[in-house]
Formats: C-alpha cells, sequence, structure tokens
C-alpha cells in the first residue's frame, strides 16, 4: 500500500507533491482522532461507572507525563518495548506475524546471566559489547529460527514462534532453578550475578538507563534498512506478494529468515538490557509480558519503526499512571487495560478512514481550477 | 480401596488430564475453526475467553445455577465476537490486529468487573461418572466427564458434518475461498463473516465458564494461563476440521498431564521440560506434517495468514 | 448457610463500590487526615485465599489505626514496575513506610531504590536484610515452618492410605522447610507415612495447580497441603477428590469445612502495628525481625470436624510445646531422601536458626527432588 502512495502516477498534475504529504498529514490526523475518540468511550464508560473522567485524565497526564519523574517512569517502562514491538515489526515487513518476541526477549536475557561468571573479569570495553551480541545472538537464531521453519517447511510462523515462546520459557526457568542456578540465591532462584563493572547505567543526568537510547537507535536503524536500502524496498515487494517476488529473482529465503532474526535479535537485546540494567541476574522475571504487548504496539504503528517510538511512549505513559489512578480513584489495576483497549480498537478501526479524508483534493483546491 | 497402580498412574492420569484440561482447547478451537473457514482469523479469542470465564463464574454466583453461567458466558463470547466481525468488515481494518486489541479489552474488562467475584464460591457445572464400572479410585476420577465435555465432542462432529453437507457449509466455505465466488452466488461474504465470528465468539466464551465453573472451578486472575492464544494455533495445526480439533485438544491435555503425573510416579527432574511437552509436541507435529511446498491443504485461502 | 453468608459478603462490598464510587474523584486519600501514609505493594489480587490477603487483611487493621493513611496498590509485577511503584507512592502520595510484599521485590528492586530515599522506611516480608545492606531497609518474617509441622500432626492422623501430598510451587528453602516440617510432623504420628510432592514451577497457575493436586489423588494420597500463592484451586480440588485439606496462607475453611483440618496462617498484623506503632513514635525498627507461635506472627485455624481426638490432643500438646520454645523439627538422627545424613544424632535445629533459611534438602520419607 505505502509504495502505491509514494509514487505519482503517470499524467498527474504538477502538483504531484501533493499527494505524499497529504497521506502524511492524514497518517497524522487519523490515529490521535481517534486516540481522541478512544478516550472519549472510555470516559464514558467511567461516567456509567459514576467516576470522573477530568479527575481521571488529569491523574493520568500527572503520573505519565506531568512531572520529571512521570517522564522518567514512562521512558523506563518504553525501553524494553520498543525493542519488543521491532521484533513484531521487522518480520511484518514480509508479511510474516511473529507473536513470540518474548521468547527471545527471555533467551537473551539468559544468555547475559550464564555468561555473567566466564566474562566476570573481563574489561567492561569488551565483556558488554560482548554480552550484548550474545543476547542479541540468542534471540536472533530462536526467531530466525521461525523463518527457517517457515521458509524450508511451510510451518505457520505465527503458531511456531508462539509455541517456541512457551518453550523458551521452560527452557529458562529451567536453567535458571538448573544448571545456570547460583547456590547463593536462595528463595529467588537466580544465575550468578553480572559483575557490578559489567552493568548499564543510566543515561548521565536522566533516571533511565541506556537500554532507552539503544532501543530509540534500534528504531532508527529498522526505519532506515526498510524504507531507505533496497533490501527493505525488496522485503516489502516480497511482503506483498512472495510469489512475484520470487518470479523477479528477489531472495525471498535469504529475506524471511535474514528478517525474522534481526526481529529476534532487537528482541534478545531487549533481554540483555532487562538483566544487564534492571534485575543484575537472569530469573523467572524475565518473562514478564513486554513480548506480547510489544505485538500490540507495532499493530499499532502499522509496523513503521519509528511509529512505534510515540505508540510506546503513549502506552508506557498509561502503565506509568496506573498506580495513582488504583490509589487516588479506588479503580482497579485493569481500568489501564480497558482504557488500552478501547483506544486500540479505535485507532486500528480508523485505518479504515485512510486514504478518504481526501486531504489532496482541499490542499489544491482553488488552484486547480 | 486406593489401589497403588505404579506406573499405570501415567496412562491414566494422561487420560485423566486429556478429559479434564482439554475442553476449554477443544471449544476455542471448534469455534475458530468455523471463523477461519468464513475467510477471517479472531486472535482475541483468549480475550473472550476470559471474559466468558469471569461472566459465567459472576452469573452462576449471582443466579445459583452454573448452566446461566454458561449462556451468559456464551452471549457474552458472542457479544465480542460480533464487535470483531463488525470492524474487520469495514475496509483495510486488519482482523489480527483488531484481534490483539479486543484480546486486551476482553481480558481488561474481564479483570476490572471480576475483582468483586474472585473470593466467592459458585456452584459448579455437573459431572458424569463414566468410571462406574471400576473399583480403582483413579479410574473412577479420570472418567469423571463433564457434560460440556460431551457436548463437544458432539459439536465436532456436527459442524464436521455441517461443514461438508449442508447448505450452510457450502456458504461458509465459499465464502472463505472466494469472496468474488461468493458474491456471483448472491451470498453476502461480510453477513456470513460477521455471524462465523460471532458464532466463534460464543463457543469462545464457553471454553472460558469451563475453566471457571468445572475445571480448575474458580475465577481468579491467572485461571487461563494462554488456552485462548494456544487454541488458535490448534486451528492451524488441525487444518481446519472439527474433528481433528478434538483430537489436537485431546492430545494437548494429554501432553498437559504428563508434567504432574510423571512427579507423581518419581520421575522429579527437570520438571519445567516436562510441563513444556504440550508445546513441543505440538512443534513437532507441526513441523513433521508440514512441507516445503507451504501448501496449507485444506486451508481457507482468504484467510490473511495463509496468503 | 455458606452460600447465602458469602453472597451477603459480596453485597456488602459491592455497596461499599458503589459508595467509594460516589465520592470518586481526587479526593482519595485524605492527605490531611493521616500523619504518616505507609503504603502496601502486592505481587497478585488481594483476595487470592493466599499469599496475598494474608497481607491485605493485615493492612486492613492498620487502615485502622489512628493518624495513618493506607495506599495499597495490587498486581505489581518484580520487575521495574515495583522500583517505579514504590517511588511513585513516595513522590506522589508521601508515603515514608512502604511495605513492598512479594519476596522477589527486595533483591535488586528495594536496594536499588531505597539508597535514594534516605527518609524512606522499606520493610520487606521474607527475610534477606543483613549487614552492609541500606539501613533504611528491613525484612522481617515469620516461622511457619512450625504450622506445617502442625498441619502434618493434623494430616498423620486422618491418612489412611499412610500418604500424603504437597502441591509446591518452586524447590526454594522456604518451601523446601514446609514440606519437611509437614511430613515430620506426620511421622511424628506414624513413622511409616509418606509424602508426595509436585512442584509447579509457578508461584500463581490454576491449571497445573488442579492437576498436580490430582496427580496426588491418583497417587493415592489422602491428606493435601500446598505452598502457592493462592491456594484456593488446590483446595477446592483435593476436597472434590475426597482428600483432606491443611491450609497455607490464610484461612481456607469455608471452601471445604468437612475437609479442612487444620491451616498454617500468617499473622501479619503483629508485626505491621508494632511497625507503625515505632514509626508513629518515632523509635527505631530492627533490621532483622523474626517470630512465630510465641510472638503471634503465625497462627493456626481452628481444627475442624474431622480432626479425631487424638490428633486434638497431640496437636494441643505440641503447641503448647512450640509456645514454651526451644522446640525443633529438624532434629538428629535425620537423613535426606538421598540417604545422605543431615544431622547426626544429638544435633537440634530450633526455629531460630538462620541454618534452616538456607536448606536445600527434603528430607528421608518426601518423595521428590529439588531440582
Amino acid at each position: 500500500m505505502s509504495v502505491a502512495g509514494d509514487l505519482p502516477k503517470a499524467g498527474a498534475p504538477s502538483r504531484a507533491w501533493v499527494i505524499p504529504l497529504a497521506a502524511r498529514i492524514e497518517g497524522l490526523l487519523l490515529p490521535v482522532a481517534a486516540l481522541l475518540a478512544g478516550f472519549a468511550a472510555f470516559a464514558l464508560f467511567l461516567l456509567l461507572l459514576g467516576k470522573s473522567p477530568v479527575d481521571f485524565f488529569a491523574l493520568v497526564y500527572k503520573a505519565g507525563f506531568g512531572t520529571a519523574f512521570s517522564w522518567s517512569n514512562t521512558l523506563s517502562r518504553a525501553a524494553p518495548l520498543l525493542l519488543a514491538a521491532l521484533c513484531v515489526a521487522v518480520p511484518a515487513r514480509l508479511g510474516l506475524v511473529v507473536i513470540g518476541g518474548e521468547g527471545a526477549i527471555v533467551l537473551g536475557g539468559v544468555m547475559v546471566g550464564g555468561l555473567a561468571l566466564p566474562l566476570s573479569g573481563w574489561p567492561p570495553l569488551i565483556a558488554m559489547p560482548l554480552l550484548a551480541c550474545m543476547a542479541a545472538l540468542a534471540g536472533a537464531v530462536w526467531i530466525g529460527a521461525v523463518g527457517a521453519l517457515r521458509q524450508w517447511r511451510g510451518v505457520n510462523e505465527t503458531i511456531a514462534s508462539l509455541l517456541m515462546a512457551y518453550i523458551a520459557i521452560a527452557l529458562m526457568n529451567h536453567m535458571v532453578e538448573g544448571p545456570l542456578r547460583d547456590p547463593a540465591s536462595l528463595n529467588k532462584p537466580s544465575t550468578a550475578p553480572l559483575a557490578e563493572a559489567l552493568r548499564v547505567g543510566d543515561l548521565p543526568g536522566w533516571n533511565v538507563h541506556w537500554g532507552l537510547a539503544v532501543a530509540v537507535l534500534a528504531c532508527i536503524f529498522a526505519w532506515v534498512l526498510i524504507d531507505r536500502t533496497t533490501i527493505g524496498f525488496a522485503a516489502r515487494i516480497a511482503g506483498g506478494n512472495i510469489r512475484a517476488a520470487q518470479v523477479q529473482g528477489l531472495p525471498v529465503g535469504k529475506l524471511v529468515i535474514g528478517f525474522t532474526a534481526l526481529g529476534g535479535a532487537f528482541a534478545g537485546l531487549a533481554g540483555y538490557f532487562e538483566v544487564s540494567a534492571v534485575h543484575g541476574s537472569a530469573n523467572a522475571s524475565l518473562a514478564s509480558g513486554y513480548g506480547y504487548t510489544g505485538i500490540l504496539i507495532a499493530f499499532l504503528a502499522r509496523h513503521n519503526p519509528l511509529a512505534i517510538i510515540p505508540v510506546a511512549l503513549l502506552l508506557a505513559g498509561f502503565e506509568a499512571s496506573s498506580g495513582l489512578v488504583q490509589r487516588r480513584m479506588d479503580l482497579p489495576d485493569a481500568t489501564m487495560t480497558v482504557l488500552q483497549g478501547f483506544v486500540f480498537v479505535a485507532i486500528l478501526a480508523s485505518e479504515t478512514f485512510t486514504g478518504r479524508l481526501n486531504l489532496a483534493a482541499l490542499l489544491t483546491k482553488g488552484e486547480q481550477r | 480401596m486406593n489401589g497403588d497402580i505404579g506406573l499405570w498412574a501415567v496412562p491414566l492420569a494422561m487420560l485423566g488430564g486429556a478429559i479434564r484440561v482439554s475442553t476449554p482447547f477443544l471449544f476455542v478451537s471448534l469455534g475458530e475453526v468455523i471463523t477461519e473457514r468464513s475467510g477471517r482469523i479472531n486472535l482475541g479469542l483468549e480475550g473472550t475467553l476470559v471474559f466468558g470465564a469471569m461472566s459465567g463464574y459472576a452469573l452462576a454466583f449471582l443466579t445459583g445455577s452454573a448452566w446461566i453461567g454458561v449462556l451468559a458466558a456464551a452471549l457474552a463470547g458472542a457479544i465480542f465476537g460480533l464487535v470483531h466481525g463488525l470492524l474487520c468488515s469495514l475496509p483495510r481494518v486488519n482482523d489480527i490486529a483488531i484481534g490483539i486489541a479486543l484480546m486486551l479489552l476482553g481480558t481488561g474488562l474481564a479483570f476490572f468487573f471480576g475483582k468483586p467475584f474472585i473470593q466467592p464460591v459458585a456452584p459448579d457445572l455437573p459431572a458424569i461418572n463414566l468410571g462406574w464400572w471400576s473399583d480403582l479410585p483413579q479410574v473412577q476420577a479420570a472418567l469423571r466427564v463433564n457434560v460440556l465435555f460431551l457436548l463437544g465432542f458432539v459439536l465436532a462432529l456436527a459442524l464436521a458434518w455441517m461443514l461438508r453437507r449442508t447448505r450452510m457449509g457450502l456458504i461458509l466455505r465459499v465464502v472463505g475461498d472466494s469472496s468474488d465466488a461468493a458474491r456471483a452466488l448472491g451470498i453476502r461474504p461480510a453477513r456470513v463473516r460477521i455471524l462465523a465470528t460471532a458464532f466463534g465468539g460464543a463457543l469462545a466464551g464457553v471454553g472460558g465458564a469451563y475453566l471457571s465453573l468445572f475445571y480448575p472451578g474458580s475465577w481468579n486472575e491467572g485461571i487461563s494461563s494462554g488456552q485462548g492464544l494456544i487454541a488458535v494455533a490448534l486451528v492451524i495445526f488441525a487444518r481446519w476440521s472439527p474433528v481433528n480439533c478434538f483430537f489436537a485438544a485431546l492430545l494437548f491435555g494429554a501432553a498437559g498431564a504428563l508434567g504432574p503425573a510423571l512427579q507423581s510416579v518419581g520421575v522429579t527432574s527437570g520438571y519445567y521440560l516436562s510441563y513444556a511437552a504440550p508445546f513441543v509436541l505440538t512443534l513437532v507435529v507441526l513441523i513433521l506434517s508440514s512441507s516445503k511446498s507451504g501448501a496449507l491443504t485444506g486451508a481457507p485461502r482468504e484467510l490473511s495468514i495463509t496468503k | 448457610m455458606l452460600k447465602s453468608l458469602t453472597r451477603r459478603h459480596f453485597l456488602s462490598t459491592s455497596a461499599g463500590f458503589a459508595g467509594a464510587a460516589a465520592l470518586g474523584g481526587l479526593s482519595g486519600p485524605a492527605r490531611a487526615s493521616g500523619d504518616l501514609t505507609v503504603g502496601f505493594i502486592y505481587v497478585g489480587p488481594r483476595d487470592d485465599y493466599g499469599y496475598n490477603q494474608a497481607h491485605a487483611e493485615a493492612a486492613a487493621v492498620i487502615k485502622a489505626m489512628e493518624g495513618v493513611t493506607v495506599i495499597e496498590e495490587e498486581n505489581v509485577a518484580e520487575t521495574q514496575d515495583v522500583q517505579q511503584t514504590m517511588e511513585s507512592m513516595i513522590n506522589f502520595d508521601g508515603a515514608s513506610l512502604l511495605f513492598p510484599t512479594s519476596f522477589g521485590y527486595f533483591d535488586p528492586h528495594i536496594l536499588e531504590v531505597a539508597p535514594k530515599y534516605p527518609d524512606v522506611r522499606f520493610e520487606h516480608c521474607g527475610g534477606l536484610w543483613s549487614e552492609g545492606m541500606p539501613t533504611n531497609t528491613g525484612s522481617y518474617f515469620g516461622y511457619i515452618g512450625m504450622g506445617q509441622y502442625l498441619n502434618g500432626i493434623a494430616a498423620g492422623h486422618a491418612t489412611k492410605t499412610k500418604k500424603i501430598g504437597f502441591v509446591a510451587a518452586k524447590p526454594i528453602p522456604q518451601v523446601l522447610l514446609n514440606i519437611n516440617s509437614f511430613l515430620l510432623g506426620a511421622r511424628s504420628v506414624d513413622p511409616t507415612i509418606t509424602c508426595q510432592v509436585i512442584f509447579t514451577g509457578e508461584w500463581s497457575m490454576a491449571v497445573k495447580e488442579a492437576e498436580a493436586t490430582n496427580a496426588l489423588a491418583d497417587a493415592g494420597v489422602d491428606v493435601v497441603t500446598c505452598h502457592v500463592d493462592g491456594p484456593k484451586v488446590v483446595m477446592e480440588t483435593a476436597a472434590s477428590r475426597d482428600c483432606f485439606i491443611c491450609g497455607y496462607h490464610a484461612n481456607q475453611s469455608d471452601l471445604a469445612p468437612e475437609k479442612y483440618l487444620t491451616g498454617a496462617e500468617w499473622n501479619w498484623a503483629t508485626v505491621y502495628k508494632d511497625m507503625v506503632e515505632k514509626t508513629l513514635a518515632g523509635a527505631p525498627i530492627d533490621n532483622f525481625v523474626r517470630g512465630g507461635l510465641a510472638e503471634g506472627f503465625i497462627k493456626m485455624s481452628p481444627l475442624g470436624p474431622a480432626v479425631s481426638d487424638a490428633a486434638r490432643n497431640q496437636f494441643e500438646a505440641t503447641k503448647a510445646k512450640i509456645l514454651d520454645g526451644g522446640f525443633a523439627v529438624i532434629e538428629g538422627p535425620l537423613k535426606d531422601n538421598a540417604g545422605n545424613e543431615i544431622a547426626p544424632a544429638g544435633t537440634a535445629y530450633e526455629e531460630t536458626d538462620v541454618a534452616l533459611e538456607s536448606m536445600s534438602y527434603l528430607v528421608e520419607g518426601v518423595i521428590g527432588s529439588t531440582s
């Protein structure tokens, strides 16, 4: 779809640039309008329960975006979500629906936990990138295998990635409580703690770890790859029609395995930061659902790596404000899940208006006739 | 009385487990077969299942009748299905994405309204004792079959017959294979898909009610461990055949009982790995039964994930 | 009878809900009414018939105290979520005493946040505080193994098959001590009794807990207890399989009154009241707090109707001994279930012995392994 939007039609007037511009504006306007519609529906829901929507949104703003602490809360939550969403968005460019990113996150984390002891004395400048690469590799192999199964055996990638996520979590639990367990971790079975020197700290002057910066860079990298390179162009063609791509001689097999592996690598990296910046060792808390939230973000962002950033921030902000809403308004913790449900249904349903706002005609009005 | 049956306990426990655990998978996957046969995929049945579990439990508790609970769950599920079906009938709206959003909404609403029902005890669905002929309590327990399980079995046969032999089945298959062909025959694909998705939602709701009203038989926020999501995957595994769904659900349930059964006969190490048996088994069978040509035999051609 | 009771309970709570809804808005916890704001954080739902409910019931007692405002948050994951929740309670609500109650909250999360807020007190349930950790953190725990020993006595008298069962989450020291205590209590009645243990691998996973309970019943077990976060499913499933049940964490007797023998319950109100009173008075709190039956940290559910007189007598006599102090469950000669000696004759580990907090074995007679 997006391909067609970029190509001016033959015989179009000289104002052909208006069409992509209009598409851009519409691409911004529609989701924002849908977001507001979702808010309105949720406000109605609150009114029916006898709660004040004004108070509610004031609290969400305050706790999600209103103070310096709120921002650090929101940004810390966003970091793993960005990487988890990329694990869905990158393969999606090939038309693949990968929903098992949780598995790659968990295995990336276990990889770091398992290497914590062997690398404990190493200089950080070597050990830290090595750990990050190994975690990314673990994720890449796991999700890459999903791509390989799809390519070579015709196994549906959605179901394979889901099943493999459950298997990965079982493996993680087995390793953490069995072979990799630090005997000193008594009541919370964990791998040996990562040496202090190898921990990832906070961004200078912020209360947020470096994972956020890396995740944002990863989104930009993925966007450049998909939108600005020939590989990305080939992938988009293959995503539209695999048979056509094969006929044109595109290396579909390499693309499928490469893109799934890349997505997995991003998720593995999320596991790296969970262990090295948050937990300090690998344990069962690694499986905390970031992978599944990532699916949602990627679909909302229409698999556009740059759009993932604002969507993840919005979601993280909701989650950051959940506690205050619970405490101040006596609403259950699931309130935020309901709000997210309303908002996401609204935004996804709004896609039906894509291309129907006719902004191009509005922009050129008066000059044409 | 309690005879010691040694290693026989393992296959017996797997049989019992298959019957006890499989029902939610069976209902959700049967519903999803109908939805997918019409050319839509509803990934959100996990949310429908959880909401069904909550509403079923709540209504059973408030009215004192477990069957009213089941009806309520089916109704709630049908509404979720209807919403999915209607939204996805709008042009350019992605059914997978809407499914994921509805999964969130269903789970959220279930947890939101389910808080006051975690504590109370609701009446259970009745079970039929098919093990009356045996003296062994293990056999009797394994064959304590819930009515819904039997209903699911009959439903699987009925749906298979419906798809193959009835006009309704033909319409469904035509719509699932080609919207254009359907329109040429004077069928409105969108309407068929909306109804098929509503039906799928209703069955998923019943699957949830089984969880909260029979086994494990209580409502809490951890009641589903992904049954709704896995059941959707089992549909692909079962190649869109209702009868296969029955066997897939049984297999999955039996494999799930392996972990605790092995521990009870003394095979205790690596229990996380034996708990993963259902997932490994499903994946292995899936890999073995797929082929490079990627031809998903039995797949409805309008289905987005098989295109 | 029972049903009408629970229904009335439901109606009253939902009426309360509606009342709160009517008030609505930001009024929430009125900051002005309290000099001290106390925050409770739970890993699961507050009404799980188990771990979280035990803490929430105690929080309700604190709520009634003069000059104290209680704020609560449930379903907080053991990730950076809990770090943010603690900071949010401090920054937005002015909490100065926090009870993050889940075991996994301590390391690294509390240890990470506590140094940033030296004026806030962080009290953690589980018992990991040691010298060198931030002094504004502390840990408390109770000797609940004694409760499982008493459970075992009731179970030992009730079992006919001489097999009792234990549904456990993970093989960690606190759980192993409970399993061992349960069996040793039963063996004080009849030394031929064995205890089958099944690990579910998760603190809260309803279907697995039900399957584990069924597997125990299939193996011929006729008394069941557990150590998972919410025992409701285990208790209901075991009772439906005609097993007797011994409770854990909280009182589960209304789930199956006829089958319920007794239960080992937490009584956190004792601890919380003491800590809040000390904070209000400006007195210091010990960083390492422990207590058992005698101190009122734990309590036993009233004995059920199925408990025989013989069982009752032994139960009460042993309870009296425990209350006197010096009673040891782990006492030599004792072997683990692999045949290794763990306590030679003449040695005894009293409940206060810190060595018990790193237990890594299952005693002879327990069927199961720690890995």
